[in-house]
């Protein structure tokens, strides 16, 4: 029997999927980000499919929102245009893409066989904001401030890493 | 009721799909989207995996996962922005100062 959770994971999966291809087809940058945007919308449909609301809100706003606009601001920044394809090895070609799909086959087969005794339901494990906040701040209270230090080394990374070098270089003091 | 072994092959498919993109694209840009899309296929299963064991930590780890992702892509474009402004180029085949 077919039920609409089944139709609505078969359909987000389907433009999940297909973005993924086309990041890969394309060969412009920003066609790419697009791409990925909308495989992450199509992401946060089957957390909310999974129950879980917070991590659909958090992976539209974060991840669609804020870090996708970052890559599109560096691709118009530095004027990304058309990649050049240069050719692989042949080894790479002969044997890496039929060893690659034998062993995604294999490993397909093993998890469809051994692994889906249980179907999940609908909405099975309901993560809203009520019941993630005291897990974050009392249980992963130490790994929450650390991803706070993380941010902010990285912030400061960001910062002296993109910043413009001095104009002027100061010239070499000489050794006595 | 969809099962497990589902959600499980959708993200092991967008993981396959950003391990080749990050083996065929010779744009340093889209180079770092596919280790995106390996971080979503990852986030894929462990929200299918919580609501499986019905270990609301999945979650959790999914948030810490996004957190660790924006921080690498702040640090990672500041990197590209760098590497531009010193070979002017994108294209990692022309990045190749540490090849023998």
């Amino acid at each position: 029997m077919i039920s609409v959770h089944l139709i609505l994971f078969l359909a987000f999966g389907a433009v999940a999927v297909a973005g993924a291809v086309n990041l890969l087809a394309q060969t412009h940058p920003i066609n790419s980000a697009l791409s990925l945007i909308a495989v992450m919308a199509a992401l946060a449909g089957e957390y909310l499919l999974l129950g879980a609301e917070f991590v659909a809100a958090v992976q539209v706003i974060v991840y669609a929102g804020a870090i996708m606009v970052l890559f599109v601001f560096v691709i118009m920044l530095l004027n990304a245009g058309q990649e050049e394809r240069t050719k692989g090895s042949r080894v790479a070609v002969l044997f890496g893409i039929p060893g690659m799909l034998l062993g995604s086959l294999l490993v397909a087969w093993i998890v469809l066989r051994y692994s889906g005794t249980e179907p999940v339901p609908a909405g099975a494990l309901p993560g809203a904001p009520k019941v993630i906040g005291p897990l974050l701040f009392h249980e992963f209270l130490l790994p929450f401030e650390i991803t706070s230090i993380l941010i902010l080394i990285a912030i400061m990374g960001a910062v002296v890493l993109a910043s413009k070098p001095p104009s002027a270089p100061v010239p070499p003091r000489s050794l006595d | 009721m969809v099962p497990l072994s589902y959600y499980l092959v959708l993200s092991g498919i967008l993981f396959a799909c950003g391990v080749t993109g990050f083996l065929i694209k010779r744009n340093i840009i889209t180079i770092f989207m596919s280790i995106e899309l390996m971080l979503n296929g990852v986030n894929l299963s462990f929200v299918a995996f919580a609501a499986h064991w019905h270990a609301l930590a999945g979650q959790i780890f999914v948030f810490f996962v996004m957190v660790v992702a924006a921080a690498e892509a702040a640090v990672g474009l500041a990197i590209i922005i760098a590497v531009y402004r010193t070979r002017e180029t994108l294209n990692v085949d022309q990045v190749n100062l540490l090849k023998l």
